[in-house]
């Protein structure tokens, strides 16, 4: 199969650390000079960009997290002023306040070279049709892709999501041979061909899938209905999008854009870096990043990393299958939630917290969320209409905080568990190992 | 003018209204008359009972979210027409009828059991009318 860059994706281990050790200390000098964040972070621990000669001294380096994106909302963070940023994305944060970020046109440039680099190593070329299913809005999915399979020369259909037969008709009729979506979507796709008969109208080979914890079990189901190969895809907004890595034909690990992005992986309780193949939290330092560069940022992704050479010919190091979050984020259908925007939203509603949990399932492919809501003394009535109401309210309430819709449900008081401490919130009955 | 209801929560359970009821049964409390209004998730028990805070405590007791309501109780004549009457007298003023179930008395005969919107105004509204109210005393 077809490489798109054989002289980033196959270098040398040696040459590889040397151009990343190269373009570290340039980045490292470029966000002490820019950012004002990273320049009082760095001086508060008696760092000068000088101290910083290569990948040895990575180590010395403060982390990034989240909340620091949070505290400098929206454009803290930023390294170049708003005349060279020609783009915004955005995520959802941790207490419902968005993580901004923002793009040069040469970030946009790197970005769609790698989805192209990851589209090429999954089989897409010029000679594709490909349907871009992800959302497009803020968020990173449908834009990033988009580019992406433009930059490759493959024709893009910019489907977004919601849509799923007319989808399904175009995908017959154009001859669409690939896909890009949440991999969630991608089954409920897959069987509403199959409820319609159209399995043999249509000519997709190839999907690419991400935005969402999945597993392989769920990637080998699609690759046997749709009778098509299958690609593991991820990035996350605060180091670029979709692109930062993704799996080949042996779908073992996903490759990282290494000369980009430089992954660590470190325990989450000691920060240390664990030994390769040691599951731990993955930390990205952007290498050439302009908008927004981060260094070493906590994905709170567990996972772990293998530099050996894959047998497909890249060099790049590779990371296996996620193994979760280290904090609670959620994700649902590509979306990111944290329980605490749920809690927020609780809030609106009434003066003080109810009782509340949040269970998610998935059904037919897709992640529903119920959160149920312990009716206490003062949401009492015994008019079904106005609890009902009730119900409605606090739907809206979390639908606005979080951008997906639930279904909520009016319990019994003292009927949900009461955790000792840190109380739990979130029965999460999807499997994904 | 106003009768005391237990309203009772009940989630969409097995056994669930089986076990209020055996919380009423043991706390020797008599129902004189029930509606119970069901959605998806959950019902809504409501009773007109022989000692309404007695089994709103035993219910609260055994772990049920149950709360007294205040609901008219209207004894109603033997003939045609005598509920199109009642609502006929007791809707304008913007009063709505939450809901409403029978109630059978032995001395009694034939009642209502009315959840209006506005009880205030509905007392207006009824204090010229030749109406008579089940109370208290009538279902001890």
């Amino acid at each position: 199969m077809a490489i798109w860059n054989e002289a980033k994706e196959c270098m040398s281990r040696d040459e590889l650390e040397n151009l990343q050790g190269k373009r570290l200390v340039k980045q490292v000098n470029y966000v002490y000079h820019n950012v004002e964040f990273y320049r009082k972070r760095m001086q508060a621990q008696g760092l000068e960009p000088g101290d910083i000669r290569g990948l040895e001294d990575l180590n010395k380096l403060p982390y990034t997290t989240k909340d620091d994106l949070r505290d400098t909302y929206p454009f803290g963070l930023f390294a170049a002023p708003q005349s060279e940023i020609v783009r915004i994305h955005a995520s959802s944060g941790t207490t419902g306040k968005a993580t901004v970020v923002g793009y040069t046109r040469h970030d946009i440039d790197i970005w769609s070279e790698c989805v192209t680099r990851a589209l090429v190593q999954c089989g897409i070329s010029k000679n594709d049709i490909v349907q871009v299913a992800y959302g497009y809005g803020l968020f990173t999915g449908g834009l990033g892709a988009h580019y992406g399979v433009e930059n490759t020369g493959a024709t893009v259909v910019p489907m977004s999501t919601g849509n799923t037969k007319k989808l399904i008709t175009m995908m017959k009729d154009f001859g669409v041979t690939g896909i890009m979506c949440t991999p969630s979507y991608l089954l409920h796709i897959a069987e509403t061909i199959k409820e319609g008969g159209d399995l043999d109208k249509i000519k997709l080979k190839v999907a690419v899938c991400g935005a969402e914890p999945w597993t392989e079990k769920m990637r080998q189901q699609i690759e046997e209905e749709l009778h098509i190969n299958c690609f593991d895809i991820y990035g996350l907004s605060e180091i670029m999008g979709p692109g930062v890595a993704c799996d080949c034909l042996y779908h073992k690990g996903l490759h990282v854009q290494e000369d980009h992005f430089l992954p660590e992986i470190i325990s989450k309780d000691t920060l240390k870096p664990v030994a390769d193949g040691e599951v731990g939290e993955l930390v990205f330092t952007t290498l050439t990043k302009e908008g927004i560069p981060l260094i070493r940022y906590r994905t709170k992704d567990l996972t772990s990393i293998s530099r050996e050479k894959c047998e497909c010919g890249r060099t790049t190091a590779r990371i296996a299958r996620f193994k979760g979050r280290s904090d609670d984020m959620l994700i649902l259908r590509g979306v990111n939630v944290f329980p605490s925007q749920i809690e927020a939203a609780l809030l609106e509603v009434s003066e003080t917290l109810p009782h509340y949990m949040i269970i998610v399932d998935r059904v037919n492919n897709l992640d529903t969320v119920e959160v149920q809501v312990e009716v206490e003394e003062r949401f009492f009535s015994d008019e079904i209409r106005e609890l009902e109401n009730l119900t409605r309210r606090i739907e809206g309430v979390i639908k606005t905080a979080i951008g997906i819709a639930v279904k909520v449900k009016l319990v019994e008081p003292k009927t949900l568990a009461r955790a000792e401490g840190k109380s739990v919130h979130v029965i999460d009955k999807r499997v994904f190992d | 003018m106003f009768l005391k209801q237990v309203s009772v929560f009940l989630e969409n359970s097995e056994g669930r209204l089986k076990s209020a009821l055996l919380t009423l049964k043991d706390a020797n409390i008599d129902i004189k008359s029930l509606s119970l209004a069901d959605t998806r998730d959950y019902g809504m028990l409501r009773m007109i009972v022989s000692d309404p805070d007695g089994a709103v405590d035993a219910l609260k007791t055994a772990g049920f979210s149950a709360h007294i309501t205040k609901v008219l109780a209207v004894k109603l004549a033997d003939r045609v027409g005598a509920l199109a009457d009642l609502l006929k007298d007791i809707s304008g003023e913007g009063i709505n009828i939450e809901y409403m179930y029978d109630l059978s008395l032995k001395e009694e005969g034939a009642c209502m059991v009315l959840k209006v919107s506005d009880k205030e105004a509905c007392e207006r509204l009824m204090a010229g009318k030749q109406y008579e109210f089940v109370s208290a005393e009538c279902i001890k």
